[in-house]
This record gives structure tokens, C-alpha cells and sequence, in this order.
């Protein structure tokens, strides 16, 4: 097998920017100057609503896509520079799932798997133990022999995985691949990359509309919103000091964490002149995630704390905590820059009177 | 009924049957990749090329449009460049071949564009080559259509053939006319009729047996 990559290729975007034509004429602008270094031999989420640009992003880092301006390496090589020979040789060193799996109907499970190589030219007496070998690796000896329509879509987006990893890449891509199985079975197959990134040290970019994907495996999150990279970095820095309300908005909906009802209906955004009591989020993160800081709050300065909604949980091996609490809006100011001083994250939601 | 009647009857079978045999295969031979470059050249496809698509197109309706009776007819010469004679049964392979490619052609061409694009994706991102594709992915899918397309096919020359009689090709359908209509034996022509039907029926059948054997999707209402 050729492999035209060095170990734990870099994926690098350099002012892309992606324009399709219309049928009718006229472009739809899906990306816009996207500068990305994606960290080699780590595992990257990238998330954004419907139509940011997510897809757009990940087939150019494998050709499916050809940016209209700017530059894409992979692995030191410039994607939309490569055509012919030299894009298919790019190509068989990036894997790709997709969410509906796009298996052959035709062919059984090892007969998927072998595609890869036969495009690639492996010989039939090679191809056999290779295929051999990653249907254990993705658990699915009994069902060596069986088409994809006998099949459930956890067990066939495993053979997705193996196929993707046939011919040895050093990246894989997935688009949205766990989008269509219910939570359990994503869990599954959420672990089956894990340890497929730990044991293969290769470059996994992956494209979701969950945070909790995120939150799951991947290290390391770019947030895309209309066509631009609005927030990255490390996912438990962005998790526990969101800049962009893109991020914040798709941060709530993973915590769980959400105002009840009967607060979220009488929340003002102004200060009332008198009384009333202010609603803030705060972050737990870091050394402090775990300190009884409200207690300490309402034994140093004598504030009552009200507690609405909270939870702790884990990035990685970090924890994570996120609390909503409504205190007299009076000494508010006074409370938050203590928070603050203990290094907790606070965002001021709004007032109830 | 005469010996010699029933005789005519078998002989008449095997003619007819050779004449739709290599029709047919000849159909498939060049009808086959004809499809599936039309399939494939369509403008934003695999080998995209919209002008000779439109061209190849165009000659398949106009071979299409012609009835059938009157393309025997027309291409007369060319049946005489291809096959030395104009006349007989062999002859008359010329023209059921030339009625059956562009038939078959449209045929594949359909089974094939209705191959889920997120498989070529998937070969794409394999590193795939156009050929590849056809070959491993294009084809293989669209199989079991393909399959019922050729059965279809095969049930029009059946009926094709009988009209072969004008250029002195025999079978079924040029004994139904001689005996059944000519010589007013209306028995024959019934046999003939019932001979026709049967061999329509084993056709259908073993086509539509083949189709379900190579078919290895989850069968149609169940879903996916
Ligand atoms: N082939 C195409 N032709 C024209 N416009 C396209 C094409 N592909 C994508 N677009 C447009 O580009 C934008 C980004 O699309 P993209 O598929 O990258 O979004 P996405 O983030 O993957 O969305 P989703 O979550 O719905 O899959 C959208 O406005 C979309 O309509
Ligand atoms: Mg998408």
C-alpha cells in the first residue's frame, strides 16, 4: 500500500472560502475565509447548525469539494491543487463515514470492506486477512457473511468504520455518522472511534449538530457559523469559557441545564429599580469545579443563594459544573466579582421581581 | 393435426427463439454501455459530458420513434451489408438488434441513475476511478433493475419478431400469419397464440426469478 502521508497527518485550512454556483445562476457563499489548523492525532468536533457549512468544510479536506479560494494541506499536500492520480492517492489516505452509511446493497459485509482495496489495487490474496482482521477490530465476525440489509445501523456503520479504515489513512472523516442511530448505539460507536484514535493515532475530523458528541470524544472544537469559524480550541476551554452565543446557545442544550419554567417566563432583562433578584449562570471548571463555592458565597458575605437548575459532568476527565442561581439583585455586583475572584465563570441571564 | 403441422409448429419455436436469443444478447452487448454512458455523461455525473449526451439521446428517440415494421424496411441495405442477404431469419436479427439496443439502452440508463449518489460518494472518497465506479458500484447496484429491464426487453422481441415475415424471417409470428390468416386455419393461429403466451410467461417468470436472486436489498415495505 502507498501512503503518500507522514504519521498523524496535519490537516490545515488556510483562508478558504467556498462559493457554489446556482442552476439558475447566481453563488451561494457556503464558507468565507475559514482558517483552521486541526491538531494531528487528535479527535476534532465540528459543530454548527443546518447549513453552517460543516459538510462543505470536510469534503475539501479529502477533494469531494474544491475551494474557490484559499488553500487545503493535507498532510502536506495541497488538496485543491491535486487532481487524477494524485487526488485518488490523496483520497485513499482519508477515510470517510457518512450518516446513512452509503454501503453497496450487493455485497455482504467483507465484500464492503474490501472495496477499498480492490480499488486501490491490492491483491485478492492480500485483501482477504486484511478484511479479516478489521471485521474483528469492529466486532463483527458472526456477521462477516451478511448484506447490509440484514444488518441494524449501529452494525452497519461499523462496517462503515472498517471500510474507512481498509486502506490504512491517516485521517478519517465523519460527516454527521452518528445522526441516525439512537443514543445508546452512538454511544457504541462513539467509543469505537475513541479507541480507534488512541490505537491508530490517526486524525479524526468529525461534523455534528450535538455538543454531547463533543463532549464525548473529541478533544478539541471548531464552531461554524454561517460559513465561518466563529470559536476553537480546546473543548474543555470552550466548554467552560464560551465566547460566541453560537457556542453558548449550543452549549445549553448539552448541559441540560435550562431555567424551569415558571422563571424563564417572568426573567426581565432590566434591573428592577428596587428588589427583585438577578438570575446568573455560573461555570464550574478547573481546580475550583468541585469547591462548595455557594455555601462559601453565603457564609463570607451573608447571600442568600437560591439554586434553580445545576448539574456537574465531565470533559474528558475534567469535571464540569453549570448552576443557575438567582440571588438579591442588591448586592449582585458584589457576589459575581467574588465568584469571579474564586475563578467561576458568571453570565447574568436577566431579573425576576 | 398433421405431423408435418407439428413439425412447423417446433421448427417455428426455434426460430423464434433464435432470433430473440441474439437479438437480445447483441441488444445487451451494445445497449448495455450505451446506458450506462448516457447515465453517466449527464451534465454534473461521473464523466459529465452534456453535449454528446444530448446528441446520443437524440439518435436514441429517433431510433425509438420508428415503428418498428417500417425500420425492417428501411434498413434493408444495411440488414444486406451486415448480414450478406436482406432476407430470412437471420436477416432478420439485424433490425430486431437494431430495435433492441437503444430499448435496452434506456433501460440500463434509468436502472443506473437510480443508484443512490452517497454510493458514488463513498467510492469517490475511495479514491475511485470513473471505471471503477461503473464497474464496482454502478453496475452491481443497479443489477437487479437491470435484470428486469432486460426481461421487458426480451418480452418486446418476442413480439417484434412476429412482424419479421415481411422480410421473409420465419418464427411464430410468420407461421400465425401463413396458416392462421392466409390459409384460414384458425387453429394454428390460436396455437401460435398460445405458444407466444407461454414463452412470455417462462420469460417473465425467469427474469423476474433472477431479479429477486441478485436483489440483496431489504425487501420493499419492510424498508431500511
Ligand atoms: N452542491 C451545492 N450546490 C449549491 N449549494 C450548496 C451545495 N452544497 C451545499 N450548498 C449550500 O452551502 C451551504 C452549506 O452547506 P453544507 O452542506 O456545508 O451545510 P452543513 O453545515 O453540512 O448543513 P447540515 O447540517 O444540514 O448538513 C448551504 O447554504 C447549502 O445550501
Ligand atoms: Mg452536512
Amino acid at each position: 500500500m502507498t501512503n503518500t502521508m507522514s504519521q498523524a497527518a496535519s490537516i490545515a485550512f488556510d483562508a478558504v472560502g467556498k462559493a457554489y454556483t446556482k442552476p439558475g445562476g447566481g453563488t451561494v457563499t457556503a464558507l468565507e475565509n475559514v482558517s483552521l489548523t486541526v491538531e494531528p492525532g487528535a479527535i476534532t468536533g465540528i459543530i454548527g447548525r443546518s447549513g453552517a457549512g460543516k459538510s462543505t468544510l470536510l469534503r475539501m479536506v479529502n477533494g469531494l469539494e474544491m475551494p474557490t479560494s484559499g488553500r487545503v494541506r493535507v498532510g502536506g499536500h495541497d488538496v485543491g491543487a491535486s487532481k487524477g492520480s494524485a487526488l485518488r492517492a490523496i483520497r485513499r489516505d482519508v477515510g470517510m463515514i457518512f450518516q446513512h452509511f452509503n454501503l453497496l446493497s450487493s455485497r455482504t459485509v467483507a465484500g464492503n470492506i474490501a472495496l477499498p482495496l480492490e480499488i486501490a489495487g491490492v491483491s485478492s490474496d492480500k485483501i482477504a486477512p486484511r478484511v479479516a482482521e478489521l471485521i474483528d477490530r469492529v466486532g463483527l465476525t458472526e456477521q462477516a457473511g451478511r448484506y447490509p440489509a440484514e444488518l441494524s445501523g449501529g452494525q452497519k456503520q461499523r462496517v462503515g468504520i472498517a471500510r474507512a479504515l481498509a486502506t490504512e489513512p491517516k485521517v478519517l472523516l465523519s460527516d454527521e455518522a452518528t445522526s441516525a442511530l439512537d443514543p445508546e448505539t452512538t454511544q457504541t460507536v462513539l467509543s469505537l472511534l475513541k479507541d480507534i484514535n488512541r490505537d491508530l493515532g490517526l486524525t479524526i475530523l468529525l461534523i455534528t449538530h450535538e455538543m454531547a458528541v463533543v463532549r464525548d470524544i473529541a478533544s478539541h472544537v471548531a464552531v461554524i457559523d454561517g460559513g465561518q469559524i466563529v470559536e476553537h480550541g480546546r473543548t474543555y476551554d470552550v466548554f467552560t469559557a464560551p465566547q460566541h452565543p453560537t457556542t453558548r446557545s449550543f452549549l445549553s442544550g448539552v448541559t441540560g441545564v435550562k431555567l424551569p419554567a415558571f422563571v424563564e417566563h417572568k426573567l426581565t432583562a432590566t434591573r428592577p429599580a428596587t428588589g427583585g433578584e438577578e438570575v446568573i449562570r455560573v461555570t464550574f471548571a478547573g481546580k475550583h469545579a468541585t469547591d462548595p463555592m455557594l455555601a462559601l458565597l453565603t457564609k463570607d458575605l451573608g447571600i442568600e443563594v437560591n439554586i434553580l437548575a445545576g448539574a456537574v459532568e465531565e470533559i474528558g476527565t475534567h469535571p464540569f459544573g453549570n448552576l443557575l442561581i438567582s440571588l438579591p439583585a442588591a448586592r449582585a455586583d458584589e457576589a459575581r466579582a467574588y465568584l469571579e475572584r474564586h475563578e467561576l465563570l458568571t453570565e447574568v441571564l436577566g431579573y425576576v421581581s | 393435426m398433421s405431423a408435418n403441422l407439428i413439425n412447423l409448429l417446433i421448427e417455428a419455436t426455434g426460430q423464434t427463439l433464435y432470433m430473440v436469443a441474439i437479438s437480445a444478447f447483441l441488444g445487451t452487448v451494445f445497449g448495455l454501455p450505451l446506458g450506462t454512458y448516457l447515465a453517466v455523461s449527464q451534465r454534473g455525473e461521473l464523466l459529465s459530458a452534456p453535449l454528446v449526451n444530448t446528441v446520443l439521446g437524440l439518435v436514441v428517440n429517433a431510433t425509438r420513434s420508428v415503428p418498428f415494421i417500417i425500420l425492417v424496411v428501411a434498413i434493408i441495405p444495411f440488414t444486406r451489408l451486415v448480414a450478406g442477404t436482406s432476407i430470412g431469419t437471420t436477416a432478420a436479427i439485424v433490425p430486431l438488434t437494431i430495435a433492441a439496443v437503444p430499448f435496452i439502452a434506456r433501460l440500463v440508463e434509468n436502472a443506473i441513475r437510480e443508484v443512490d449518489s452517497g454510493l458514488i460518494e463513498a467510492a469517490r472518497a475511495m479514491g475511485a476511478t470513473p471505471l471503477q465506479i461503473i464497474r464496482k458500484v454502478l453496475i452491481p447496484e443497479a443489477l437487479p433493475a437491470i435484470t428486469l429491464g432486460l426481461t421487458l426487453a426480451v418480452v418486446s422481441l418476442i413480439g417484434y419478431s412476429a412482424m419479421v415475415g415481411a422480410v421473409g424471417g420465419e418464427g411464430l409470428g410468420d407461421l400465425g400469419i401463413r396458416y392462421g390468416y392466409q390459409r384460414f386455419m384458425p387453429e394454428v393461429m390460436a396455437i401460435v397464440v398460445v405458444i407466444l403466451i407461454v414463452l412470455v410467461q417462462l420469460v417473465q417468470s425467469l427474469g423476474e426469478w433472477i431479479a429477486a436472486r441478485v436483489d440483496k436489498r431489504a425487501p420493499k415495505g419492510r424498508g431500511q
